[in-house]
């Protein structure tokens, strides 16, 4: 399998204090890897390393041969797109939010495209004079993600973006990122609390803990983890008893 | 107005020095620190600016006018002590209206080519800008610090830099022109404008105390427009590090 984006001893730290210690590993090119975790595991931290918004303080990362550090970051950003876990919103309409991206390069968005994006992301036409202030936590995460496709990524990072979506759109918005990944062989590396979701979606699965990498390997993996700290925490989990 | 006019005038001192005293306001000490200052400072100021009048020399001029630009610039700092290197961008920004506005004030010959006209437009200037660097650093840094989401989000999508604070930018240098714009809106209807009030109590007709009273407006104008958008086009690239990512992320 050829790896996408592959670490070396990546750490990074603030002020002094190691957030990710020692990580090693590869996304591969063309597959779902989920990414779970406790709170504070380091997860964020990670992704934001591939897409440029961090800066590994040693070791290496390499995307398509590439070291990270040799790409240009905006088009390092373009190509490995990130949805943030905040789903941040500029201010102004829905539409405006979804031709950011290619605002920032001087471009338009054409009103058809905005509305597929819409559509694919399961939100109605009307919501693109909608400003995006009045939009639910779910519809944000919606947004956000329809916003990160614009670029059309290679590679694609999110970060918990169904963490406030009901249980419908959930299963619409995993259909999607299916879909975008068998349709075009995207990459997707996917954050997510939900063990079912990663278990269902992603055919990799990382779990993180403390900074570190304490279990990779197939999805199936979290249903008998040889890791006893990873074993506690699937026990621990919402939703994974009604898994059983 | 003679010496013993200024010791009835400390009359003005004493009332709220009582006042504090029986309200308990507890200001006594402040305001009599206050006093002292100014009248210290202002007399060692009064007896330069003779010397330097008397003297005729351009070099005083240029020295005056320095020590003015170092302590605006190093009571301004203080609000930017957030952004690397500020206060060299102070100091440029402040030389440069300073520079920009006497060629043009001394080129057409709007103004007599005098220390006695240089030092104090140079000082309304320069004390202007300083409090309009004040109110721009503070706003900005507020504003980033508020947006850093948005920041962030431009960013990740493949934005530059001056893309991910463009809103923040230019709401800070509105936000701080504004005030110097309004006020002047008003101005002569409620409150003479303290230059002209002196220049008329000094003796000089009103219709030329309006006159070069518009002149120091518009200067402000100028001067509050080029220290905002100076300071904040050379301040923002300090909030990001060479690979374009938020420079907090140590
Ligand atoms: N800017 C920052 N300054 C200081 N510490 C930070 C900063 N960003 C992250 N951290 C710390 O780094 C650690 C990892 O944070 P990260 O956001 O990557 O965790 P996470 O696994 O995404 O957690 P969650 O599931 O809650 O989103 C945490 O302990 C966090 O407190
Ligand atoms: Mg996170």
């Amino acid at each position: 399998m050829k790896p996408a984006i592959q670490f070396n001893s990546v750490n990074y730290s603030i002020d002094g204090h190691p957030i990710l210690r020692n990580i090693s590993g590869a996304f591969y090119d063309g597959e779902i890897t989920t990414l779970v975790g406790p709170s504070g595991a380091g997860k964020t931290t990670l992704l934001k390393l591939c897409n440029g918004l961090l800066s590994p303080k040693d070791g290496d990362i390499t995307i398509g041969n590439l070291n990270i550090n040799d790409y240009d970051p905006v088009e390092l950003r373009r190509t490995v797109g990130m949805a943030l876990q905040s789903a941040p919103m500029i201010d102004g309409s829905v539409h405006k939010n979804l031709a950011l991206p290619l605002e920032l390069q001087g471009k338009r968005l054409p009103d058809i495209q905005a509305r597929d994006l819409l559509n694919d992301v399961g939100l109605s036409e009307d919501f693109l004079q909608r400003t995006s202030k009045e939009l639910s936590g779910g519809q944000r995460q919606k947004v956000s993600i329809a916003r990160t496709l614009v670029n059309r990524p290679q590679i694609l990072l999110l970060d918990e973006i169904t963490s406030s979506l009901d249980q419908v759109s959930q299963k619409e918005i995993e259909e999607l990122i299916v879909k975008i990944n068998r349709k075009y062989g995207v990459t997707i590396v996917w954050i997510t609390h939900n063990l079912k979701q990663a278990l269902n979606v992603g055919a990799y699965t990382w779990v993180m803990m403390a900074g570190e990498i304490v279990e990779t390997g197939e999805s199936e993996l979290l249903e008998s983890p040889s890791n006893e700290r990873v074993r506690q925490f699937v026990k621990g989990e919402l939703g994974w008893g009604s898994l059983h | 107005m003679g010496i013993i006019a200024l010791i009835f005038s400390l009359i003005f001192v004493l009332i709220p020095i009582v006042l504090s005293k029986t309200l308990n306001l507890g200001l006594e000490k402040d305001t009599m620190i206050a006093v002292i200052r100014s009248i210290i400072q202002l007399f060692i100021v009064g007896y330069i600016l003779k010397f330097v009048f008397d003297a005729e020399s351009i070099i005083y001029i240029f020295l005056m006018v320095a020590v003015m630009i170092i302590a605006a610039t190093l009571n301004a700092r203080k609000k930017g002590a957030a952004i690397k290197g500020i206060t060299w961008k102070i100091a440029v920004t402040l030389i440069f209206i300073e520079v920009l506005t006497q060629s043009i004030l001394l080129g057409f010959n709007i103004t007599p080519h005098t220390a006695q006209y240089i030092i104090p437009i140079s000082g309304m200037m320069v004390g202007n800008g300083m409090v309009l660097a004040i109110l721009f650093l503070n706003r900005f840094i507020a504003e980033t610090e508020a947006h850093q989401d948005k920041a962030e989000l431009i960013l990740s999508l493949g934005g530059t830099p001056k893309q991910a604070v463009h809103i923040q930018l230019m709401t800070s240098i509105k936000a701080s022109m504004i005030p110097t714009i309004e006020s002047q809106k008003t101005i002569g209807l409620v409150q003479l404008p303290g230059m002209m009030s002196g220049q008329i109590i000094a003796g000089a007709s009103p219709v030329q105390a309006v006159q070069f009273q518009l002149l120091v407006l518009f200067l402000l104008l100028t001067t509050a427009s080029i220290t905002s958008v100076m300071l904040g086009f050379l301040s923002y690239p300090t909030l990001f590090n060479k690979r374009m990512q938020l420079a907090r992320s140590k």
